[in-house]
């Protein structure tokens, strides 16, 4: 059996970063498997500008930004796999994977690095009563037959769901010539970035229907129109509120599943509200060796945090191979409260983390001059005044080591927002 | 005197933005909590520009299409007549990204530009 240090399953942004992080830390054997027939991931469909603000200080497209990945992996000489499908991983980091060259071969790993992805929530989950006709797609979907393979999945378009690809995809199918008649969003607020609502649909007049969802379809082979209706504070249909709209297009933008079933299939441990694996500060799950990072960790707004986050997989899995990344270190669990559905990580250990540490959260709902407090056990040692906070738009805390190691006895990390 | 009601997208804040008009003259901008809104809501309401980005169709490519932007912005105005001459035209591969693929687009003198490479088929 091949055997190598570092196996990263996917060659998206978090792959490449974390390849290129893990080989500048010193690891020669890397091996990067990726099903596409090319690297950048969802990059390459996304070919809006916006990225690398953070990361580079310029606005690339998304191709461009994963062009600067690539060229870098290409330049470290880093070997990658493209059109092969990772099978299963084992708990002792046995990648089992297939591809028409060599059919279905194992690889042993010292480490492995989880950068898989999402991918979207289909209608199926949702439960929209009404007709199954041609016509219906993801926003994703339909965002890589526009961009990617030129096909124009239709001419009137209605969008369920006020993600950032729906959002930008409104704008895409409108300079395409299609008609966008409305985005219809069931929170009364939208889940997208501000900069979208307004470059994506106030640019092009189509308006954002928040509190509505869809409630019909018609059309049996191929979709004729959908009934949009309000909702209450519960997410219920308003009766008397049906508005129809004509329309041969549906694109659902309703949420990113991050895609987990190899880390499931070897063991790892998910957390119930970001669907990927609970991890601690360096990014390690719950089995030694194997290390997460990207949108199969927590669905990400901006790739330029993807990258940074991945670095860090990369020169953890880095230490972890070379035996720098010491082992059996006690774990401090974060605890999301109050206004904060969750952290990442779940877990820190203070002898290993960084002099400074990220966490990243998401929060319930949209708050106005709200505070964001952390607590080692009873004591409050930031408290920190935001204007707005909303659920699309990740936030953040930094956490010193210093602090952490003053509290030897420290049972609890614990993050929520206060009003006062 | 008129007046212009804005977004500001400087920030998730999104201050709600009005500016006060006099003619063609800015007399006030309101709303913003700091000087990027203040910035944005100036701009927005003389000279709006975005940059456009989109696909143009390849030849002979191993892929049926090449992604483009503008290089910089172009007048909000001009988007439709932009997107038109991008519908119109054709690349033969290879491109290389960063290729400008027409010099200047619907007469804004901004040069449009490949944001990657297709390899020939």
């Amino acid at each position: 059996m091949k055997s190598c240090d570092i196996v990263i399953a996917g060659g998206g942004p978090a792959g490449l970063a974390a390849a290129i992080a893990a080989r500048k830390a010193g690891v020669e054997s890397i091996l990067i498997l990726e099903r596409d027939r090319e690297a950048g991931g969802i990059l390459n469909q996304c070919i809006h500008n916006g990225f690398g603000l953070h990361t580079f200080r310029e606005e690339l497209t998304g191709p461009e930004y994963a062009g600067r990945y690539i060229e870098m992996a290409r330049a470290l000489q880093i070997e990658w796999m493209p059109d092969t499908m990772v099978m299963e991983i084992s708990r002792d980091k046995v990648i089992t994977a297939m591809n028409r060259r060599e059919g279905i071969f194992r690889i042993q790993a010292k480490a492995v690095i989880l950068a898989m992805g999402c991918r979207e929530r289909a209608r199926g989950a949702l439960n929209i009563p009404g007709y199954r006709p041609a016509g219906i797609f993801s926003a994703g979907t339909a965002q890589r037959l526009v961009n990617m393979e030129g096909y124009m999945p239709g001419r009137e378009v209605v969008i369920l769901g006020s993600g950032d690809i729906g959002l930008i995809m409104a704008r895409r199918m409108t300079l395409e010539g299609a008609k966008v008649k409305a985005v219809a969003e069931l929170m009364p607020y939208c889940g997208g970035l501000k900069r979208n609502i307004v470059q994506c649909l106030e640019d092009y007049d189509i308006p954002l229907k928040l509190s509505h969802t869809v409630v019909d379809i018609r059309g049996k082979e191929r979709l004729e129109g959908v009934t949009l209706a309000q909702v209450d504070d519960d997410g219920r249909p308003i009766p008397g509120t049906e508005e129809d709209y004509p329309c041969d297009t549906l694109l659902l933008s309703v949420g990113l599943i991050p895609e987990n079933e190899l880390s499931q299939g070897m063991g790892v441990v998910l957390d119930g509200v970001t669907g990927g694996p609970v991890v601690d500060e360096s990014l390690e799950t719950n089995i030694p060796g194997v290390f997460a990072c990207g949108n199969v960790l927590h669905v990400h707004d901006l790739v330029d945090y993807v990258s940074e986050e991945a670095a860090r997989a990369g020169v953890n899995a880095a230490g972890y191979v070379t035996g720098r990344l010491a082992q059996n270190g006690r774990k401090i669990p974060v605890t999301a409260m109050e206004g904060v559905r969750y952290t990442v990580p779940q877990f820190i250990c203070p002898d290993r983390m960084e002099a400074d540490l990220t966490v990243r959260f998401r929060v319930a709902g949209v708050y106005r001059d709200r505070f964001v407090s952390v607590y080692l056990d009873g004591e409050r040692v930031l408290h920190q005044k935001k204007r707005v906070m909303a659920p699309g738009e990740m936030e953040e805390v930094i956490l010193h080591k210093s602090s952490l190691l003053a509290c030897p006895d420290l049972q609890c990390i614990t993050i929520k927002t206060e009003k006062e | 005197m008129e007046q212009k009601e804005l977004i500001c997208i400087g920030c998730p804040m999104g201050c709600a933005l009005t500016i006060t008009m006099d003619g063609g003259q800015i007399v006030e901008v309101s709303g913003n909590t700091c000087p990027k809104g203040k910035a944005y809501g100036e701009k927005e309401v003389t000279n709006p520009s975005r940059t456009i980005t989109s696909t143009v169709r390849v030849l002979g490519g191993e892929s049926p299409l090449v992604p483009v932007k503008t290089r910089t912005e172009i007048p909000k105005d001009k988007i439709f007549a932009c997107m038109e001459v991008l519908h119109g035209i054709a690349v033969r591969a290879p491109v290389a990204a960063g290729d400008v693929l027409l010099e200047d687009v619907a007469g804004t003198g901004v040069p449009v530009v490949a944001t990657r490479g297709v390899g020939k088929k």
